[in-house]
């Protein structure tokens, strides 16, 4: 168990910085996931925490000492691979203990310890069979097993999930989360999926093009992001992004979003964003779940407007209404009750409780 | 009517057509089969039936592809002779030595060239393949100097010594297996190595733990070869061996069974069905575990 911490750390190959500059502090116990498209550096910034990868610059600590020329094997760390990276020719049970052979513990421990790493997952069945008789869940498992009987300072994930279909990734994430419950090690988890990163992580870090974008609890990046990727890399249906600008009415500010539909701000946010030029390209981010079917009664701040659907998607507990804003396609969701149906005009409001207003240029969420 | 018109502007094949093109593939397939049995097979069966004659009938005019009066005389006669078991002696000694000096050459050569990414390791893999490709026939001479060379420098006897062929037959061996195995060593998954390597396996742990056993199918393909290599090599022992003790089986058989102009036909035959027999044995035993998929259950399969 111990802290990790990265300080500046720069990974360039050849000419191209694949991570540019990444400070971190991940603190004992925490269960931070590391999320971002492909290419944007997180398994990178894994692989060096590993000792797989050598920085180009700054410092990796774990637990307070300075690693970075310290060999994987001296860094007290275990890893789980995407696609389980379980040596074929070894049963579970030797695939679990060949770290602690190596390292020569006493048989009984080992013994031990493997034991209770597999009634942990729940594979003590399947401790004398070969990998290629386990299923593709089984074998993650075992990957984990091996990663647990170690008892490392830190666990990491390497987008363990992503080989296992839809059912079984979310099974095996409650899995996860179950372990790290348990063992507390610290863990630094790799996922493109931000669903994994959201019900996993303790913290998230958004990352993208080598930097990271923002970190925070998951309730913090999808409440306030701070930039325009964070804003749309999290949450499903994405945030919509709605060009507008800010205009004074009557002594109110307004933000207009098309000729036809400008809503004034409630007061909070136009206490806030009453310095911003009213010449500023500006962007309302608003997620769908905020832009809804017109109720009776509406709550201050809740604005309505007349739209077209294009199209409809009923999920059953919800219903997605496509439609277009001056040619912006703007995603809401409705009341499965509320009719929406293609092609059919359909009154909707939008909380404005719950806006985000993000500079067009810039991407900052102001 | 309309599913007629479908039907015609449709796709030519009918319903059954893939099987009944399978069946073609199939007979095709076994007649070619079956040519190259038979044109692989009739030497060795005429091998078969010429060791178990006796020299008046090879020589009779009878058919030739028969037996009349079956003998094993000159299975007994080799079997006996204290020359003909001290070709095979050397020959077994020798390809059993060059196959263990390759393996302990050729396993780690190609685990460097295949895994550890050094300056020059891609050119160095190719070229020692192209050392493959230089044909004995071109390197005999040279060889032949060099070690005469040695051999007046360092007064150990190299020339005309079996054992001079344990430190030849490797430069045949060692390219080709090496490339052999840095083939099966690439195929397998760089997180096998970085898994052995977090768990804390040195490079040797490794190799011998995990790259060994996981790349045994190559490894068998390569002893094999090397074995056979060995065990068949006729230029370089006819080069560098003369005495009648020191030489091979291949070598032994046409020098001291041809004499002048006379062929001892059937013991010929039976000397070379004998020799053959050795790595044939060792296929077969070998087969078992030379089977595909051994990594199966390593990685998403």
């Amino acid at each position: 168990m111990a802290d990790v911490s990265l300080r500046k750390v720069i990974k360039r190959y050849d000419d191209v910085e694949a991570v540019r500059g990444i400070d971190l502090d991940i603190a004992d116990h925490e269960f931070i996931v590391l999320v971002g498209p492909s290419g944007c550096g997180k398994s990178t910034t894994l692989r060096m925490i590993a000792g797989l990868e050598d920085i180009s610059d700054g410092d990796i600590m774990i637990g307070g000492d300075v690693v970075n020329d310290v060999p994987p094997k001296d860094r007290d760390i275990a890893m789980v691979f995407q696609n389980y990276a379980l040596y074929p020719h070894m049963t579970v049970a030797e695939n679990m203990s060949f770290g602690l052979r190596l390292k020569h513990y006493p048989k009984a421990e080992i013994k031990a310890r493997v034991t209770e790493a597999a009634r942990l997952l729940d594979i003590t069945d399947l401790i004398d069979r070969k990998p290629k008789q386990l299923s593709g869940g089984q074998r993650q498992r075992v990957a984990m097993g091996r990663a647990i009987v170690r008892n490392p300072k830190v666990f990491l994930f390497d987008e363990p999930l992503s080989n296992l279909d839809a059912k079984l990734r979310v099974q095996m994430r409650i899995e996860i989360k179950k372990v790290h419950q348990k063992v507390r090690t610290t863990t630094v988890y790799v996922t493109h999926d931000q669903v994994e990163a959201m019900t996993l992580a303790d913290r998230v870090v958004v990352m993208n093009k080598g930097r990271i974008e923002q970190i925070g609890t998951p309730n913090e990046l999808y409440h306030k992001p701070a930039t325009r990727f964070v804003a749309g890399f999290i949450g499903s249906p994405a945030m919509n992004f709605i060009p507008c600008r800010l205009e004074d009415a009557a002594g109110t500010l307004r933000i207009r979003l098309t000729d036809r539909i400008a809503f004034a701000l409630p007061p909070a946010r136009a206490a806030r964003y009453n310095a911003l030029p009213r010449t500023d390209k500006l962007l309302l981010g608003i997620r769908p779940e905020h832009l809804t079917e017109a109720r009776a009664h509406l709550d201050p701040g809740v604005e309505t407007f007349e739209t077209v659907l294009d199209v409809t998607e009923p999920m059953g507990m919800e219903t997605l209404v496509y439609f277009g804003l001056d040619g912006t396609p703007v995603c809401g969701r409705v009341n499965p009750g509320a009719g929406a149906k293609d092609g059919a005009p359909m009154r909707l409001a939008m909380d404005l409780n719950n806006m985000h207003l993000l500079n067009e240029e810039t991407g900052v969420v102001l | 009517m309309s599913t007629m018109a479908i039907d015609k502007a449709g796709p030519t094949r009918k319903l059954g057509s893939m099987s009944r093109d399978r069946a073609w593939a199939l007979r095709w397939s076994y007649f070619f089969l079956v040519l190259f049995a038979i044109f692989f097979l009739t030497p060795p069966v005429y091998m078969v039936i010429t060791s178990l004659k006796s020299s008046a009938e090879i020589s009779a005019a009878t058919n030739p592809w028969w037996v009349f009066h079956p003998t094993l005389s000159n299975y007994v006669e080799l079997l006996s002779s204290n020359q003909f078991l001290r070709f095979f002696w050397n020959s077994s000694i020798i390809s059993i030595v060059v196959v263990f000096v390759t393996m302990l050459i050729s396993i780690p050569a190609a685990f460097a060239l295949a895994r550890m990414k050094f300056w020059g390791s891609a050119t160095l893999a190719t070229g020692v393949f192209l050392t493959y490709l230089i044909p004995d026939s071109l390197l005999f001479i040279p060889l032949f100097k060099m070690l005469a060379v040695i051999q007046d420098f360092t007064g150990i006897t190299l020339l005309n010594r079996w054992y001079v062929l344990v430190f030849i037959y490797p430069t045949l061996t060692v390219p080709f297996c090496t490339w052999i195995m840095i083939g099966y060593f690439a195929s397998i998954p760089k997180e096998l190595d970085e898994a052995a390597i977090i768990d804390g396996a040195s490079w040797l742990q490794t190799l011998l733990r995990i790259f060994i056993p996981v790349a045994l199918p190559g490894l068998i393909a390569a002893t094999i070869f090397a074995f056979t290599v060995s065990w068949a090599q006729f230029l370089y022992p006819l080069v560098f061996t003369t005495s009648v003790d020191q030489l091979v089986l291949p070598v032994g058989i046409t020098t001291t069974l041809i004499k002048g102009d006379v062929f001892n036909w059937g013991q010929i035959m039976t000397g070379a069905l004998l020799g053959a027999a050795p790595p044939l044995i060792i296929y077969a035993f070998l087969m078992d575990y030379y089977i595909a998929g051994l990594t199966a259950g390593a990685t998403k399969g």
